[in-house]
This record gives structure tokens, C-alpha cells and sequence, in this order.
């Protein structure tokens, strides 16, 4: 009986699933379906997790799980082919097959949904992913909720046939039919009791905070797969991490990152995205002065000063002492 | 179709002085008996191998947690205090208390309470051994004395009443079993007095401006929890945070003074502490067993056995954590074993989410005793402390030598 088998956890190395199912879900998405290959249960998770999938380069990519969590035993995520991309969507697209082995990483979660009377839900494309399962806890503890759905057709729009019970709560809007989602509009009858979840293209996410502003600042939630822009680092010359743990003291040079230092220092730290948004890096500051360049932390993060991710984030002064 | 199976009923009742007293007979008795064992007493069942009871953990999508996880259904009986928003919830309204939880008493959090805590336990040990070596009862001395040190300031308490702390967390783990009980009733006579104590504590301003109460008003400040969760995940850090504690520290001095080299053991090999108390933790259970509730019908274990949907299952946390078949030498405790896979803080979405806080406490009060005792040794017959939930010491009379 597989429900009697427990998860096979190795947060060190992650997981390997099979593919068990690969379905169109709109123009340019498939959703895929993964399970482990013994029949173990999979990890547990929370609306608003992700995923890493591990491309054959050894590089990852991030994608929220869209699936049903009372399924112990399957995860699914829906992947938009990204033309501009890095190639990762397109391998998924085009080369990984039902059968296949995949590489796991997670699952974690950045985006949580908090407790609230009522939640409005933002999606742009692609970003209604993380959203789904927020509706599935929503509707089970009858939560008031609303969704807005933003996409280039209706075509492109996956999973709205799965949103077709809860008519009266969702609102599909297409830009060809409807043009740009009605984000003013909409902002402005939310109350200081929504909350308010938005995941979509970095247009939408800076339009939507732009529309949050007469709202309290933990009213929006959203969830960034791009990296904020950064500015140039503060500090454009040399500094020193030492290795708390060990004593090693290691030259960070502009033109490497601190996970890189780590690295050439004989330390491994288990890395993902390498551009401060999956958070796997993650690691403890025992002293030094942080310039935080990731897109995770927010500002009570970032001023605690106690943990870095060390894939883009540097130092400000001679020195970073590090838990490693 | 299948033929109903007959399962194996035991006519045992958990919840007995007896048993309670010297639970590993029990325990022994519902391992042979199969996977899933009827307990006609109180018309409910049990899990005690290893593997079910991890697996039973596991799947909370099966075992609900929110029907209560002692006797009481709270879908037919009324609680007697308002339910847990973590040990007696389920997904997704367990989800975010927990998140909160996890990451205030996570590692990282508590780094900063290391070198406090370390301290502390030094000036603990030293007033002790003042005068040279000592003849203590380290149940109150030592396993009780620290935590109630170290627990209720992390917490952000004030100083007075904190002597409601262990009869309250004792009452709460003895309403687990069954509400007409001696050990239930006796608590029935105090515990509106403690419960009002503790509830007032849990409010914003009874608590100090640092700390993990702080910390937990803070989270819904910024919206993480909603300002009406906020005492009761106060709450949960009172009631489950100190007596648990308290008896996990006796069990690892029990263990440490009664196991021959296992004392000089650690002195030499101080790296070894760690894994020491976390093997006591498998090797006494502190938590014995919680109820589960079924959601459905569930098998359980690989014979074909059916746990019916609706049904309270008693969860052998001690039974697992001494199961021969998962365990080599179950009953020897060792302090060089690798215990990893206990399910002595339980397992999955509801395992301990302070045991980082046990771990550090007991490792700070070890740390400290080791680097001044030579010799710890009983001088009398230790004396046990009953309870439905939890195996406790009531007196642990012992020798320390520096």
C-alpha cells in the first residue's frame, strides 16, 4: 500500500519523480504531473510553494505547485513555453516526455497565504498557477473570494475550465476582449480587510502595487519569478568573507559572487536560481554590514541582517562572517 | 469484495495507573498484536509499529488532527478549552499559524539565545555545586529548574505566577485521555485558575516587548496570523512548550545516570551531546501517543487491515520509538546511536515545532553539568509521575561529584 510508504525527503540532493503525465493546458503551457517512482508520499506543501525542476545543464527553474495537496502522491505544475528564455521552458516543452526522471528541488514557499476574511486574487497568465491552490484553501474555509484572471486570449488562459464552478466568484478577462485588467477599478473597493494575491508578469505586479498604495502595506502579496532590477552593487571593491565554522578566510573579487568565494573555499552550499529568487542559498550572517541584492527579503528581512543569499547578495564593508 | 476482517482486540486499557507507571508491556503487547489493534475499552484502536505509526503521522490527509488528538471527538463532545490552532487543526487553517511558529523558534532565530542560555546553565550548575558535590533531586533541581529559567523569559512572561506553568501543561496532557479519569478529575479541581492565568498572558501586554510572545503579535501586525490567533498561538507555546521540556531532561539525567560509561562517555566526547538527548527523547517518549481522527476508511500496515472512516486511533509514539523490528536493541539507550527517524516529537506537518527549543535547552543544561560533574549517580529508587499523555519523573534523587 503506497499510503503506507513515507516521503523520501533528501533536502541535500532533492528529489527524482517521474513525469506520469504531460497535457496541453492552453497555447504554449503544458501542465505536467510528477509522482514519485516507489510510490512514496511526496513532501508536504502550502498554497503559493514551488518547485525546482532540474534541467539536464544542472540549472534549475522555479514553478509553483498548481495540484491538489490532498493528493499525497502527486504534484503538478503548469509550464509557459518562454520564447526570450533561457531554453529551460522549451526543454520541458519539447524534450522531457511521460516516463521521464526529473530532478526536484523543494518544494518551499515565499508566497504563503495569511489568514484574512476575504482575498482578492490577481492573476496574470501564466500566474494563476500559484493561485489555484489558494483557491482550494479559500473554498474550504469559506472564505470570501474573489479572482481576476488577465491574459493576452482566452486561449493562452490555462486551467479556466477548472474555475468554471466557482462562476460567480471569477472574472476571466482577456486583453483582446477586455483589454488591460481593471486594476484601479478594482483596487479601489478593496478594503483594509483583503488581502490582496498577485502573480503574474512583472508589468502587472508593478501596476497592481501601484493600485495597493492607498492600501496598508501588508494588504499585497505577490510573487516574483523575475529578479527585482537591481542597482550596482554598493561596494566595488574586494572584500573578505570568513567561514565562522572553519577559520577560512576567502577574497570576494567584483567579478564573482560570495557563493563562488564559498565554493573555491572548499564549502558546498546547496544553490538554485543564482539570481536571488528561489532562495535556496539561503545563509546565515554571523557579522558584517549585508548589501542584499535578492528579490525575497523584505524590508524587516533585510534590516534583521541575519541571513543572506549568497548567489547575488554582497557586502558593504571589509568583512561578512558567515555560518559556514 | 473483501470479507470484514476480524482485527486483533486487546482488552488493555492505556489510560491505567498501571500502566501508565511501566507503559513498555503495553506497548510490547500492541506491537505483537498486528498494525491496527481494537481497544474495546474506550472503543477506539491503536497503531505501535514503527512503520504505521510514521506512516499514520505522515498522512495527515487521512488522520485528522481537528477532531482532537485525545479521546474527546470534537465533532460530538464539546473541548474543554478552545482548540489548538496548531495540535488540534488541520490544512489550510493549521498553515499559517505553523509558518509563524516554525520560523520563531527556528534555528536561526535561536542563535541569539545561545550564549544566554549557556550562561544561565553555568550559573544553574554553580550555585548547585556551591558547596562542593551535591545530593539533589534533579527533577526539580535540574529538569524543572531550567526551563522554568530560561522558557518563560524567551516567552517575554513576567515574573509572577509562572508556578501555573507545569500544573497547566500537565492538566492539558492528561485531558488527551479520558475525561472521567482519575488523573482528569483531580486536575478539574485547579485548572480554571492556571487556564486564567495563562490566558492573560497571552495578551500583547502582558508580554515583554522581545521575545517569542512578541515575535508571534508581531507576525499579525503584519498580517501573518490574525490579531484573534495571536494568544492562542501564545497559548500553544505555554501549554506545550514547558512540561515537555521538563521531561525530556529528566529522561536523558535518568538515562545518563543509569547507563554504566555513558556519563564519561559524553565528558570525553562532548560533540555526542545532541544526539544524546534526542536518543532519550526515542528512548522514553515524553509524548507517548495522540489520538488521530479517520477522515475514511485507511489501511493500515500490509496485511489488509481497515481502520474505518470516523474513528478515534490512538498513535504509539513510544511504541514506535521501541519497535525491535525498526530499532536494533530498542530498550538500551545509547548515546552513540544515530536516532535519527524518531517519532519522539512526532512526524510530519505536526511534529514538534519547538523542538529546536528543547534541543538547545538541554544541550545548554548538559554542556554545563558535563564540564563540572565528574560522576552522576542515583541514591535512591526514582519515583514516577503519571500522566495520560506523558512519561515523567515525579523524583530523580541523585549524587553529583565534581
Amino acid at each position: 500500500m503506497s499510503a503506507a510508504v513515507p516521503p523520501r525527503v533528501d533536502p541535500g540532493r532533492g528529489l527524482s519523480l517521474r513525469v506520469t503525465s504531460k497535457t496541453p493546458a492552453a497555447d504554449g503551457v503544458v501542465a505536467l504531473t510528477l509522482t514519485d517512482p516507489t510510490g512514496a508520499r511526496l513532501p508536504d506543501w502550502t498554497p503559493g510553494s514551488h518547485i525546482d525542476l532540474i534541467l539536464p545543464s544542472g540549472e534549475s527553474r522555479q514553478y509553483s505547485l498548481c495540484g491538489d495537496r490532498w493528493d499525497a502522491h502527486t504534484y503538478r505544475v503548469g509550464v509557459l513555453r518562454e520564447p526570450g528564455g533561457r531554453g529551460g521552458s522549451a526543454w520541458i516543452h519539447d524534450e522531457l516526455a511521460v516516463g521521464d526522471l526529473v530532478g526536484i528541488g523543494g518544494p518551499r514557499n515565499r508566497f504563503g497565504l495569511v489568514p484574512s476574511s476575504r482575498y482578492l486574487f490577481v492573476a496574470g497568465g501564466i500566474g494563476i498557477t500559484p493561485l489555484l491552490p489558494m483557491i482550494a484553501a479559500a473554498d474550504r474555509l469559506g472564505t470570501d473570494w474573489r479572482l481576476v484572471y488577465g491574459g493576452r486570449t482566452r486561449g493562452s488562459m490555462a486551467f479556466i475550465d477548472e474555475l468554471a464552478g466557482h462562476r460567480d466568484r471569477v472574472s476571466v478577462l482577456p486583453q483582446d476582449e477586455h483589454g488591460l485588467l481593471p486594476l484601479a477599478d478594482l483596487l479601489a473597493e478593496v478594503d483594509a480587510d483583503t488581502r490582496v494575491y498577485c502573480c503574474g508578469p512583472a508589468p502587472l505586479l508593478d501596476a497592481v502595487d501601484d493600485a495597493c498604495a492607498h492600501l496598508p502595506s501588508q494588504a499585497l502579496r505577490t510573487e516574483r519569478f523575475a529578479a527585482r532590477e537591481q542597482g550596482a552593487p554598493v561596494r566595488d571593491t574586494p572584500f573578505t568573507v570568513a567561514l565562522g565554522r572553519t577559520g577560512t578566510e576567502v577574497e570576494v573579487t567584483p567579478d564573482i559572487t560570495v557563493l563562488e568565494a564559498v565554493r573555491s573555499a572548499g564549502v558546498e552550499v546547496l544553490s538554485s536560481c543564482r539570481e536571488g529568487t528561489c532562495g535556496t542559498c539561503e545563509t546565515t550572517v554571523l557579522a558584517g554590514d549585508l548589501d542584499h541584492r535578492d528579490s525575497i527579503l523584505d524590508e524587516d528581512g533585510r534590516a534583521a541582517g541575519d541571513c543572506m543569499f549568497v548567489c547575488v547578495s554582497r557586502s558593504r564593508g571589509d568583512r561578512l562572517v558567515l555560518d559556514l | 469484495m473483501t470479507a470484514v476482517q476480524t482485527l486483533p482486540t486487546l482488552d488493555l486499557d492505556p489510560f491505567d495507573p498501571e500502566v501508565l507507571r511501566d507503559p513498555l508491556p503495553a506497548h510490547a503487547a500492541l506491537r505483537d498484536a498486528g498494525p491496527l489493534v481494537r481497544l474495546p475499552r474506550y472503543d477506539t484502536y491503536a497503531i505501535a509499529r514503527y512503520d504505521d505509526v510514521r506512516a499514520a503521522l505522515s498522512d495527515w490527509q487521512s488522520f485528522e488532527s481537528s477532531a482532537g488528538v485525545g479521546l474527546t471527538n470534537f465533532r460530538t463532545e464539546t473541548p474543554w478549552r478552545p482548540p489548538s490552532l496548531l495540535l488540534e487543526a488541520d490544512p489550510p487553517g493549521h498553515d499559517a499559524p505553523r509558518t509563524v511558529l516554525a520560523g520563531i523558534l527556528g534555528p536561526r532565530a535561536l542563535r541569539r539565545l545561545r550564549e544566554d542560555w549557556a550562561a544561565d546553565a553555568e550559573r544553574l550548575v554553580s550555585d548547585l555545586l556551591a558547596g562542593g558535590s551535591a545530593e539533589v533531586d534533579a527533577v526539580p533541581a535540574l529538569a524543572e529548574a531550567f526551563p522554568l529559567r530560561v522558557f518563560p523569559d524567551a516567552v517575554g512572561l513576567g515574573r509572577d505566577g509562572r508556578e501555573h506553568l507545569l500544573p497547566y501543561g500537565d492538566h492539558a496532557f492528561n485531558a488527551f485521555g479520558p475525561t472521567d479519569n482519575a488523573l482528569v478529575l483531580a486536575g478539574n479541581a485547579d485548572v480554571a485558575e492556571h487556564s486564567g492565568w495563562v490566558g492573560e498572558q497571552c495578551r500583547r501586554e502582558n508580554l515583554a516587548p522581545v521575545g517569542f510572545g512578541a515575535d508571534i503579535w508581531a507576525a499579525a501586525d503584519r498580517g501573518d496570523l490574525t490579531h484573534a490567533q495571536a494568544p492562542l498561538v501564545v497559548r500553544s507555546l505555554l501549554t506545550a512548550g514547558v512540561d515537555t521540556t521538563v521531561h525530556g531532561i529528566g529522561a536523558v539525567l535518568h538515562a545518563l545516570a543509569t547507563t554504566p560509561g555513558a556519563w564519561d562517555l559524553l565528558r570525553a566526547r562532548p560533540e555526542l551531546v545532541r544526539g544524546a538527548f534526542d536518543e532519550a527523547v526515542r528512548w522514553e517518549s515524553p509524548v507517548q501517543a495522540f489520538f488521530r481522527t479517520t477522515v475514511r476508511d485507511v489501511p493500515v500496515g500490509r496485511d489488509g487491515a481497515v481502520l474505518p472512516a470516523g474513528q478515534k486511533v490512538l498513535v504509539f509514539f513510544a511504541a514506535a520509538n521501541r519497535d525491535p523490528h525498526h530499532w536494533t536493541d530498542p530498550d538500551t539507550f545509547d548515546p552513540t546511536r544515530d536516532p535519527s527517524g524518531h517519532v519522539g516529537f512526532g512526524m510530519g506537518i505536526h511534529q514538534c515545532v519547538g523542538q529546536h527549543v528543547a534541543r538547545l535547552e538541554a544541550e545548554s543544561l548538559l554542556t554545563a553539568l558535563l564540564t563540572r560533574v565528574t560522576r552522576l549517580e542515583l541514591t535512591g529508587e526514582p519515583v514516577r509521575h503519571l500522566n495520560n499523555t506523558l512519561r515523567a519523573w515525579a523524583s530523580l534523587p541523585m549524587r553529583l561529584t565534581i
